[in-house]
């Protein structure tokens, strides 16, 4: 799983010998490089605007023979500008001109980009990049983005990857590009996990599963012969925290994605359920039902003493750590309905904040820190946002039944699941914090429970 | 909400699903006219196997009992089915049961987990109330993910909020 990723933007200072070596042969492009140009990000209320992009195929210096999609470093080259092309597309963000419809670019031209012509197809930016087989049979992949009108360069990396995972570099291209055209962290390179649905609505069968961001490289991790519910990758992706029927019961168990074993989080004979893992990865908070009544607990991840930190006779589930992990937002039934609270991370002082009228459930704090998304129930169930205070909600969906939301990993877009009116049929959908952009994510059978990883290093 | 037309629509399912059960070989023989309507007494060579799940379900009022929305409490129409449930492990003392508890779709689903343990923890709670030993029910909680009304209306949802009595041995 290890991927070599090396930056080769300008001016790094400790660059490896075989990137530098590229470097060298990639002269500086002939545009004069943009100081800090374009800035601003894309705010939660502003109109961004449909931004051109053109981004035709990555050439390639020679083509040989690749075991990466494509089987030539040729046609990977289109693969990879591809990727991009739809990784910035289905953001909502930029309107980009992909490989398909653009004329190609010879090699040298990479880093000398004809503005010109450019112009002439009215891109306000340009993504060029290449594709080159190494000795060692891995592959490097280099990306530039250009402003057209100012004829200049605003960034470039490069990447070293093994064949099997070009996609990654793909993504980290198109990280590049969003990142300094939105002044946003990225969040392409990083991968969900969630649950596959088949079969009829009193007879579901329901799979833990992993894909990419982009729906690629999608793989089914249990069978289904046991109803698998609620995943969660661990911060570092070695493990997804979720809960199975296994033995009959639901228990949370703790998968190991290396060595496909699976571990018990708890002894307890206790039903335990709604799995969160802290940001650190140190601490699974879960929930368990004792006698009846539920109340939510903290366990390290490695196992060992439980402590428990709501003692309410309501119902006290779920839970989300802050981002630096001082503090839980959970659900609570205690006023009556679902409700969310806050509380520090050792259970003390807990309040609650959600003052919307209807019931507020599965709240689930930004990588940012600035926003928490949760399922507002009230008529429809809809994604709604709200500041850690209770202030500022807004409402990004309207369906039948929206539910689940998880975040990108940075903080700007809302993945959650849908379910269908009387079918059940259910499926990932994605919204962004302006709420415009929605779209559903293509997933091979239905799916549930999205749960999205951070960016991968 | 008509609670009582509702759990009596279950137990008329239940007797149907009894009746047709005649045909095939391997399903439980059918009650007969055994515990249900007349006194006539077990004396059909053909009835259910006394202990059996089959003779369970042909003893009870119901196996299953129905909860209003977002509630767990035990009503009184409850308390009729409970009883004759807790009849039932009087006279099998060897037997154990789970109850299974499920909440409806209009729910979320980590909620809708912890609410159907609470409904299931309900109903043991009744039968222990009446002096069934806890060690011989368990429970388990399916949240929303086993309905067994499958539209999206109010009368299905009605019918998915339960716990239902099953015998494990």
């Amino acid at each position: 799983m290890k991927l070599r990723f090396l930056v080769l933007a300008a001016g790094l200072v400790s660059i490896p010998a075989l990137v530098a070596a590229q470097q060298v042969a990639l002269p500086d492009s002939a545009a004069q490089p943009a100081d800090e140009g374009l800035t601003g990000s894309v705010s939660d209320e502003n109109e961004w605007q449909d931004l051109g992009i053109a981004i035709p195929a990555f050439p390639t210096n020679e083509s040989v023979a690749t075991a990466a999609e494509g089987g030539t470093t040729d046609a990977l080259g289109r693969n990879v500008a591809r990727v991009v092309f739809n990784d910035l597309k289905n953001n909502g963000l930029f309107k980009p001109l992909g490989p398909d419809q653009l004329p190609a670019v010879a090699f040298p031209q990479v880093s000398a980009p004809t503005f010109d012509i450019w112009r002439g197809r009215s891109a306000e930016m340009l993504v060029q990049g290449f594709v080159k087989a190494n000795p060692d049979g891995r592959l490097t992949v280099g990306c530039y983005l250009y402003d057209v009108a100012l004829g200049s360069e605003l960034a470039r990396q490069g990447y070293v990857v093994k064949p099997e995972e070009w996609r990654r570099a793909a993504h980290k291209c198109a990280d590049m590009v969003y990142s300094r055209l939105s002044g946003e962290s990225p969040f392409f390179d990083s991968k969900i996990a969630y649950i596959a649905e088949t079969g009829p609505k009193d007879r579901r069968r329901k799979q833990l599963a992993i894909m990419d961001s982009d729906g690629a490289n999608h793989r089914f991790i249990t069978n289904g012969q046991a109803t698998a519910l609620t995943p969660r990758y661990s911060p570092d992706y070695s493990k997804i925290v979720y809960l199975s029927y296994l033995n009959g019961a639901p228990r949370i168990y703790v998968y190991n994605v290396g060595t496909g074993q699976q571990t018990l989080v708890t002894s307890s004979t206790n039903p335990t359920f709604a799995p969160r893992w802290s940001p650190d990865g140190k601490w699974i908070l879960y929930s368990m039902a004792v006698a009846g009544n539920t109340d939510i607990y903290r366990v390290p991840a490695t196992g060992g003493t439980s402590t428990r930190l709501t003692d309410s006779p309501g119902i006290d589930v779920g839970g989300s750590y802050s981002p630096d992990g001082s503090k839980i937002v959970f659900e609570s039934d205690r006023s009556g309905g679902q409700q969310l609270y806050v509380m520090n991370a050792d259970g003390s002082n807990q309040k609650r904040i959600s003052f919307f009228g209807g019931r507020a459930a599965t709240p689930e704090w930004s990588p940012r820190g600035d926003q928490i998304a949760f399922t507002h129930m009230a008529g429809n169930f809809k994604i709604a946002v709200t500041d850690p205070y209770g202030k500022g909600m807004r409402t990004l969906t309207d369906s039948w039944q929206d539910e689940a939301p998880t975040w990108s990993p940075n903080g700007r877009i809302i993945q959650f699941f849908r379910t269908e009116r009387g079918s059940g049929k259910t499926g990932i959908w994605q919204v962004d914090l302006t709420g415009r952009n929605e779209r559903k994510l293509n997933t091979p059978v239905d799916g549930s429970d999205p749960a999205w990883g951070p960016v991968l290093p | 909400m008509n609670r009582s037309l509702l759990i009596a629509g279950i137990a008329a399912t239940t007797l149907a699903l009894g009746a047709c059960a005649s045909k095939p070989k391997e399903l439980p023989p059918e009650p007969g006219t055994t515990n249900t309507q007349t006194t006539q007494g077990p004396t059909q060579p053909t009835g259910p196997v006394p202990g059996s799940q089959a003779d369970f379900l042909a003893s009870v009022m119901s196996d299953t009992v129905l909860f209003d929305l977002d509630r767990y409490n035990i009503d009184a129409s409850d308390q009729g089915i409970l009883q004759s449930q807790a009849q039932w492990l009087g006279r099998y003392p060897n037997k154990a049961v789970t109850i299974e508890g499920h909440a409806d779709e209009r729910g979320t689903r980590d909620y809708n987990l912890a609410l159907g343990e609470r409904r299931a923890n309900a109903a043991k709670n009744y039968l222990v109330s009446l002096g069934i030993d806890p060690s011989r029910v368990t429970v388990v909680s399916y949240g929303k993910e086993r309905p067994i009304a499958l539209g999206s209306d109010e009368e299905s949802w009605a019918r998915n909020r339960r716990a239902v009595t099953v015998t494990v041995n």
